[in-house]
């Protein structure tokens, strides 16, 4: 028994040793978080001319719905510049999540090595060859002279006239359905102060926050609104609910944060860039300068 | 009584069902059947390269036989394949064909590498579009091939963790075979380039 007990001890030690160094993962350079079409780690572009690129990305995303984004680093060893491409496309999911029509521009400036990324949606449009042509004939020959703006524009600019060519459907107009229960939400706040309370005098503070919250959550999600939405609306709905006899009249001080909070995540801010969930198959071309 | 019990029992032996992961090997099962066909796919498209490839290069180094023969043969052999899902679960046929797409990689990266050695042959723009298309497919391949390994890793891991494995064993559910990187060592090394008598 003693001896049992010895080797479940050793057991439990290695279980342990090995999840730890399973969790010690080889050193990759880090994938920066997507704030903006433009990233520039480092600082190559101006202030200006990265504002410019990113507003004239951002705008095309806006009107034609592919997007296309921008990432210089420094160097992506110790991966290749397609591997560390591809874990960068895999993260931000640049393009819209059916159509899998985004592109993105990875420069890693010190290895001299530059890739265009192309979205399983657009390797119609954009080819490797036409990819290949995009950084050996457009971007390659203005970063030789330093010019990486200027690379990035024509290269941004020929790869929005090539994405035009291919027969996507527009943007989605989705303001309209999110408004829609936006402007609602006055209402739908107003709504879950008084089924809470009903609900709650019937079926006690736990069942009835509970009710309250898959109503509230039903009602958002036939105004139209995202899942994500639905789900956040609901559990804010839950929380206030849950509150608002607990601590008697001043719950209704908590309750705009709580809500506003809630919701806020479920929009995203106004305009920061971010991914549709598009997917990337490894199309593309790399090359050097 | 004892028919109460006989019901309890057939109910918790329904919900193990999905409890004990069986829903769970259905989904990614179909999963790693999914990526493994964008894996074929994608060398498929590579061996479609071939030929064209093999006729540029014969075009401006005909002399250069063996490499030429090489791709010829490791092409041939590939395209004779019989790829059934079966190879899926047989990891002996798995290896076989893992060592015939392995070896038209190696042999294509030797034709790539004699391809520097002719001027004339790198600067004609036919060549440089199978480059870039051979280049564009390699990558595409690799992509596939990590997504598979993901994905039959995650398998893997479901079918072999407790109390998992008791419903694999019941139904017959095997571990899947992945890619090693054994032959991967090979490819990576990069090929010699011989100069002087050419």
């Amino acid at each position: 028994m003693a001896q049992f007990k010895h080797g479940l001890v050793k057991a439990l030690l290695l279980c342990s040793t090995l999840f730890l160094a399973s969790h010690a993962v080889a050193a990759l350079q880090p994938i920066p978080p997507l704030e903006s079409a433009v990233t520039d780690l480092t600082h190559t572009l101006s202030t200006q001319e990265q504002q410019a690129l990113a507003t004239k990305l951002s705008t095309f995303s806006t009107e034609k719905g592919s997007q296309i984004a921008v990432l210089i680093v420094s160097t992506t060893q110790p991966e290749d510049i397609a591997q560390y491409s591809i874990r960068v496309a895999e993260t931000w999911k640049i393009g819209r999540d059916k159509q899998d029509d985004g592109v993105i521009i990875v420069v890693a400036k010190d290895d001299r090595k530059m890739r265009v990324e192309v979205g399983y949606g657009l390797e119609g449009a954009i080819p490797d060859l036409t990819a290949k042509r995009i950084v050996s004939e457009v971007m390659s020959p203005h970063f030789k002279q330093g010019d990486f703006y200027g690379g990035l524009d024509a290269a941004t600019n020929t790869i929005m006239r090539l994405t035009l060519g291919e027969a996507l459907p527009a943007p989605e107009r989705k303001t309209t359905a999110e408004n829609d229960w936006f402007h609602l939400l006055p209402m739908i706040m107003f709504g879950v102060i008084v089924t809470g309370m009903i609900l709650r005098a019937i079926f006690g503070t736990f069942i009835g926050s509970t009710l309250n919250a898959g109503l509230i959550g039903i009602v958002v999600w036939v105004l139209g609104a995202a899942l994500f939405a639905v789900a956040l609306s609901s559990f804010a709905a839950f929380i206030f609910t849950l509150m608002m006899g607990s601590r008697g009249i001043n719950g209704y001080g908590h309750y705009p944060g709580g809500y506003g909070g809630g919701s806020g995540g479920g929009f995203g801010g106004g305009d920061v860039f971010t991914g549709g969930g598009g997917d990337f198959g490894g199309g593309g071309a790399s090359g050097d300068w | 009584m004892q028919k109460l019990f006989l019901k309890l029992m057939a109910l918790v032996m329904v919900l193990s069902l999905s409890g004990c992961g069986y829903n769970q090997f259905q989904s990614l099962d179909e999963e790693s059947k999914a990526s493994w066909s964008e894996v074929l796919n994608q060398y498929q498209r590579r061996a479609d390269l071939v030929p064209n490839l093999v006729a540029t290069v014969k075009g401006y180094a005909a002399h250069e036989e063996k490499v030429l023969t090489e791709v010829a043969e490791a092409r041939s052999k590939v395209g004779s394949m019989q790829v059934t899902p079966e190879v899926l679960n047989d990891p002996e046929a798995f290896s076989k064909f893992q060592a015939a797409q392995g070896q038209l990689t190696s042999a294509l990266s030797r034709l790539m590498a004699v391809a520097e050695n002719y001027p004339n042959l790198k600067a004609d723009q036919g060549f440089r579009d199978l480059q870039a298309q051979l280049e564009g497919t390699e990558n595409r391949v690799t992509v596939a091939r990590n997504r598979y390994i993901e994905s039959v890793k995650a398998y893997n891991v479901t079918v072999r963790s407790f109390p998992n494995n008791l419903t694999a064993m019941m139904f017959g559910y095997k571990a899947k075979p992945n890619f090693t990187v054994e032959n991967e060592k090979a490819i990576s090394t990069a090929p010699k380039v011989e100069f002087g008598d050419k």
